[in-house]
């Protein structure tokens, strides 16, 4: 038996259902920002196998890009993150709601 | 066997658990350790795919810089135990999250069926090297190349606006 696409996405589908689990189930703001990390790389996954099929190199610039929003994501959301800790003092979902949403 | 299949399946059974240890711990410092164990097996699914420079990245980038900024963030948070949200009705919001991922089931069963031959070609020995990936996004892909540098600059900038000012 050899590891073929298949197999690939499906660890990637299940690494994504992970994620999304995890924003719909918790409500701490860090956990859930971890979760879309891991949603992001489970997309990454897939791009990376289908290069690989399609040996075409195509994909691997995407995650590349894809590597670089997240890097930008990450450090806007965090800032982001502490700035309403440090004026609620909560780390939970239901006490951001400064946009009334 | 093959080694290859052997080193699939350790890497993908790592990220699946500790993906699912991420998701269950109460304190995110917990989890976010975890989440570089994920990290760090995924990079090795990119290797077992011959993507050698996103196997670099993956490690550097990902589960160096950006899970070190999230671990560094909980940290100067000082996130105590009573800090934490009370995570209630937890029962009611797993069981609801089962029923909606349950049809998804049917599509992860549908690759299996639609894709008939997935084994992977043969691939030249350069392929996803730091040479070949360089000299592709340099030329096909060397405008969304320049407007992620804009990107890395706003959200730069973005960071040190927001740091600067009370909400």
């Amino acid at each position: 038996m050899i590891a073929g696409l298949q197999s690939y996405l499906l660890v990637s589908a299940i690494l994504f259902f992970i994620g999304v689990a995890g924003v719909l189930t918790r409500k701490n703001i860090f956990i859930i920002f971890m979760s879309i990390e891991l949603m992001l790389n489970a997309v990454n996954l897939t791009f990376i196998s289908f290069s690989r099929f399609m040996n075409n190199l195509t994909g691997q610039a995407i995650v590349f890009l894809i590597i670089a929003v997240a890097a930008a994501e990450a450090a806007i959301g965090l800032s982001i993150v502490i700035l309403i800790f440090k004026n609620k003092d909560s780390l939970s979902v239901d006490d951001f709601d400064v946009m009334k949403g | 066997m093959a080694a290859n299949t052997i080193f699939f399946m350790i890497f993908s059974l790592v990220a699946i658990i500790s993906g699912f240890v991420m998701i269950t711990r109460r304190h995110p410092l917990s989890a976010a350790l975890s989440l570089v164990v994920t990290f760090i097996s995924l990079a090795g699914l990119y290797g077992l795919l011959a993507a050698k420079l996103l196997f670099i990245i993956q490690i550097l980038v990902y589960a160096g810089a950006i899970m070190t900024l999230v671990i560094f963030s909980i940290m100067l948070l000082n996130v105590q135990e009573e800090d934490l949200p009370a995570e209630e009705r937890i029962i009611e919001r797993v069981s609801i999250t089962t029923l909606i991922l349950l049809p998804m089931i049917y599509i992860i069963g549908r690759s299996f069926t639609v894709i008939k031959d997935g084994q992977f070609p043969e691939v030249s020995q350069d392929f996803g090297t730091i040479h070949s990936v360089g000299m592709f996004l340099f030329t096909t892909y060397s405008f969304p190349f320049e407007v992620i540098s804009i990107l890395l600059l706003i959200s730069l900038l973005g960071v040190v606006v927001l740091a600067k000012r009370r909400i």
